[in-house]
């Protein structure tokens, strides 16, 4: 291809399309999970996680995770300076695979819940929180 | 240690054998995030919680590990099977090295 001044803008936007995308997901939260998973293949399946939809006020937004089978919730903010929120890790004696609490969300962004299944696999779920006034502080 | 730390737990006073019974948590701490800045503009170090456990008669629960992204005052709810009667030990663990303690008898009946 004769590299015409046209061509030279066409290909440029479509490197900038390409690299932005997995900007998308922060490379810090990308080493979160991958230092979770170990590079494992991420399913769908047994995972519940439940946020609301708006937060008026991003320092205390109720999240719930729950699962059937998972030995290990990871909870991860990946709109956040930090993407890491929380791992439960459930012992012989969790009755469910069920636990609430409340986080921070800078801002509106999605809220990613990776659960480790008692058969090794992982699976996740994701909700996307929309933030009136953010909790980080400025 | 930082101040004004105060373990509330909510546990029932007793339990059928073998049941499922919800935990509530919460206990009093600022949790500051480390991404502050204070008047002068430098940044308010991070002094959170950054472990809660749970166990009864020995053996856990719920084991979280947590980030600045927990909010002020942590909060957890979990269920736990209650298999005879005995003793919850809540435990949180901050980032300054201080551990703060509660537990919770529970009877059969």
């Amino acid at each position: 291809m004769e590299l015409t001044r046209r061509n030279a803008i066409v290909m440029g936007a479509g490197a900038l399309f390409v690299a932005g995308l997995p900007l998308r997901v922060s490379a810090a939260g990308e080493d979160a999970i991958a230092a979770f998973t170990g590079g494992a293949e991420i399913g769908a399946g047994d995972i519940k996680l439940t946020a609301p939809e708006i937060a008026e006020n991003g320092n205390t937004v109720p999240i719930e995770v729950s699962s059937d089978t998972a030995a290990e919730i990871m909870v991860l903010a990946l709109g956040n300076p930090t993407p890491g929120v929380a791992k439960f890790k459930f012992g012989k004696l969790a009755a469910a695979r069920h636990a609430s609490t409340r986080i921070r969300l800078a801002g509106t962004q999605d809220v990613v819940a990776i659960a480790k299944l008692d058969d090794g696999s992982f699976v996740q779920a994701s909700a996307t929180v929309k933030v009136t006034i953010g909790g980080c502080g400025g | 240690m930082a101040k004004d730390v105060k373990p509330r737990v909510k546990v029932p006073k007793s339990a059928a054998a073998g049941e499922a019974i919800t935990i509530k948590t919460l206990i009093s701490h600022n949790m500051e995030s480390g991404q502050r800045k204070d008047k002068e503009g430098n940044a308010i170090p991070r002094s959170i919680i950054n472990r809660f456990t749970c166990d009864f008669n020995g053996e856990n629960v719920i084991d979280v590990a947590m980030e600045p992204a927990i909010s002020t005052n942590p909060y957890f709810e979990f269920e736990a099977l209650v298999p005879e009667a005995g003793e919850f030990k809540f435990t949180w663990y901050d980032d300054d090295g201080s551990v703060y303690e509660e537990s919770k008898m529970i009877a059969i009946g």
